[in-house]
């Protein structure tokens, strides 16, 4: 596990008063196998808000913690325990994986610390175990899906072949895209995730390709999603079976696409919630600096793990650095009065976002990287479809 | 269900056995003849990927990267036997599993430090990009013929080695009884560590193929470690022939298993059913036969003659 502490800066330090106490943000995140490429671009992010925050939330020192959770339920709750019990952190962030952050609630939520997930969203925390001490800077799994589905419908697509990952969010997805989608499913495949993922998709592709199916629907994020890119061009399929796809294509991606010239993803069209050329000052500030900073575009994992911490920030200055009222931390972070990098930002009575969906399209930007840009808003202020359930305590 | 589908399906199935023989034939001789656990062969694997995608993207040619980066990976799996394995194999299997798993993590997060958490993608050739049509709409990536033929190759160079050369010989001798072949003035040690460095080379290449489909990945031989073994006790510790024809049943197995069990559960269960349970039932199924061999013939489908 690695401990990094991001206040380190020479200034902050010196312009401390000895006696505050800092306030703790745990972070887990993939740090090792495949999947810590997510991590990276997430810990990247984090490492940069704070570096725009100074280190300081208002007079507070912030001081964030980072875990790993390595790509598994069982470790992801081990370094939640630690950061909860050992660590004693005010804030536990971060949760790039469904399964990790359904494992790892109850260690914060019982310790009544506040819990934000930076990219998970399962159905269930948005519904029936939903909390007033969980917040979320992401979406529900099944918002962008949903989204990719309406799509369908104003393209004409008539039947659609359903590929995922077996896990919580691959099967959120697939539920997402099954409920706005009109046409016919006309097949689904789940594979095998976690740290030995399956990574060959030729029998499911040849499957797909089999079912006569008028679009493909894939789901695969972190390195998968490469992966799976690369063998769908192998297979020729790019004019028989059009891909559609929610968190593969992106930033994580694109770069290694390009590198190896697959020229095909160029022009392929996602749906998200934010993208690196949304217009407002956030945004372009968070955009350009990462860029600087880090040598490429950061990915919506980096955004949310970005607005993640501002949120913090903007609640711990609330209520001037006093943790000790619940409550009052509570409200502060449910106005969400930060610089957003999505331009707004709002809660809803669940305490997920409310918020814009746009589709994207692949394309190469000024300086001959591949990025994408936003062609249309596909949903205004989306509320996600288990709010209903949440019966918050 | 078509018969273009099952040709299809069969070739990715054998694809995936060619590889996974790849991988459980080295396993199989350092277990068979050295008695070592070697738990990092996987790490072998992953290695022989990123030298040869770094080679790719340096020398711009997939091919000559894969020729170079055999005997690399050759070299490591030499080093990995000086260094690590000699001093442990008076050891029980016990500290064989704990020093090989302590190299994997070295390796992986000496990757990681080296290549980066991202992986590495292998640009190919044009000519290995595109697909061959078999007949009508059966078309099959070329990339994928091109593994199943020097899989094969692969294997047929192993046969012929280990049933017609000198070496061979001795590898077949030191699998029966080692004690004999040193006290006929064979130098054990460096027999070993060929064995060693073969196997290595063999999982590279394992790796390299992969990596163009794949990508070169941290952790990528810590799944495929798992099922070798499937493989080399389904086959038989030790021996070469089980290991190919337990790797391509197990492969076909796995694969035929991903595309049709939902099919075949749909006959005699709900649609919602069948869609939930294929995919856990498929991930199963290779540890299901493992688990029949053991219990109704533990030495292995083809064990190696008499020890």
């Amino acid at each position: 596990m690695r401990k990094v502490t991001s206040l380190a800066l020479a200034a902050s330090l010196l312009s401390t008063s000895a006696f505050a106490e800092p306030v703790k943000i745990g972070f887990v995140t993939t740090l090792t196998t495949g999947a810590a490429v997510i991590g990276q671009d997430m810990t990247n992010a984090v490492d940069l808000a704070m570096e725009h925050l100074g280190g300081k939330a208002g007079d507070t020192e912030l001081e964030v913690i980072y875990a790993d959770d390595g790509f598994a339920p069982e470790t992801g709750k081990q370094a939640t325990d630690k950061l909860v019990k050992q660590d004693d952190v005010d804030f536990v962030a971060g949760y790039i994986w469904s399964h990790v952050l359904l494992a790892s609630r109850k260690s914060v939520l019982d310790a009544d610390k506040i819990l934000i997930s930076a990219n998970a969203g399962p159905s269930q925390m948005a519904g029936k175990l939903c909390d007033k001490n969980f917040f979320s800077t992401s979406w529900q799994n099944d918002q962008t899906p949903m989204a990719m589905g309406d799509v369908l419908n104003s393209q004409g697509v008539k039947s659609l072949y359903l590929m995922a990952p077996n896990y919580a969010a691959g099967k959120d997805m697939t539920a997402g895209v099954e409920r706005t989608f009109k046409g016919e499913i006309a097949g689904k495949d789940l594979t095998k995730w976690g740290a030995d993922a399956q990574l060959d998709f030729s029998a499911e592709l040849a499957k797909a390709k089999a079912s006569g199916a008028d679009g493909l629907f894939v789901f695969y994020p972190g390195a998968a999603g490469g992966a799976f890119i690369k063998q769908y061009q192998q297979a020729g399929l790019k004019d028989t079976l059009p891909l559609y796809s929610v968190f593969t294509v992106d930033a994580i991606s694109l770069p290694k696409l390009q590198q190896a010239g697959f020229t095909d993803v160029l022009g392929s069209k996602v749906t998200q919630q934010w993208d690196p050329s949304l217009d407002n000052e956030a945004n372009k500030k968070f955009v350009t600096d990462f860029k600087a900073k880090y040598g490429h575009y950061p990915s919506y994992y980096g955004a949310q793990s970005y607005d993640a911490i501002m949120l913090i920030a903007s609640a711990v200055e609330k209520v001037g650095g006093d943790l000790s009222d619940k409550d009052a931390l509570r409200a502060a972070l449910k106005e969400a009065e930060f610089d957003s990098v999505r331009g707004k930002f709002k809660f809803g009575t669940n305490n997920m976002p409310v918020e814009d969906f746009f589709l994207r399209e692949v394309v190469e930007d000024e300086d001959g990287v591949w990025t994408t840009k936003v062609v249309e808003t596909v949903y205004t202020d989306h509320v996600d479809s288990y709010a209903a359930d949440c019966k918050m305590n | 269900m078509d018969t273009s589908l099952l040709v299809i399906q069969t070739l990715n199935g054998l694809q995936l056995g060619l590889l996974l023989f790849l991988v459980a034939s080295g396993l199989t001789l350092v277990f068979g003849i050295l008695d070592f656990v070697n738990l990092a062969h996987g790490s072998l694997y992953m290695l022989g990927a990123f030298f040869c995608a770094t080679l790719t993207i340096w020398l711009g040619s997939f091919i000559l990267a894969l020729l170079i980066s055999l005997p690399i990976t050759a070299l490591v799996g030499y080093l990995v036997e000086r260094f690590v394995a000699r001093p442990l194999y008076t050891r029980d299997h016990l500290d064989h599993v704990l020093a090989t798993f302590g190299l994997i993590l070295v390796i992986d997060t000496l990757t990681h430090m080296i290549w980066g958490p991202e992986g590495l993608a292998v640009p190919l050739p044009d000519w290995l990009r595109g697909q061959v049509t078999l007949w009508g709409d059966t078309v099959v990536p070329t990339f994928r013929l091109m593994i199943i033929g020097a899989g094969l190759a692969a294997a047929g160079g192993l046969f012929w080695l280990v049933n017609h050369t000198r070496l061979g010989m001795l590898i077949r001798a030191g699998a029966s009884n080692r004690t004999m072949v040193s006290a006929l003035g064979i130098d054990i040690e460096m027999l070993f560590g060929l064995v060693f460095a073969l196997g290595a080379a063999l999982a590279g290449l394992a790796g390299m193929l992969i990596a163009p489909i794949t990508e070169a990945n941290i952790g990528m031989g810590n799944g495929i470690i798992i099922t070798a073994f499937v493989v080399i006790i389904v086959g038989g510790i030790g021996s070469i022939k089980g290991a190919f024809i337990a790797a391509l049943l197990i492969g076909l197995i796995d694969t035929l298993g991903r595309s049709f069990l939902d099919d075949i559960f749909t006959l005699f269960m709900s649609p919602t059913a069948a869609e939930n349970s294929a995919p856990a039932i498929s991930a199963m199924l290779i540890y299901i036969i493992m688990a029949c061999v053991l219990a109704f013939r533990p030495q292995g489908l083809f064990p190696p003659k008499v020890r």
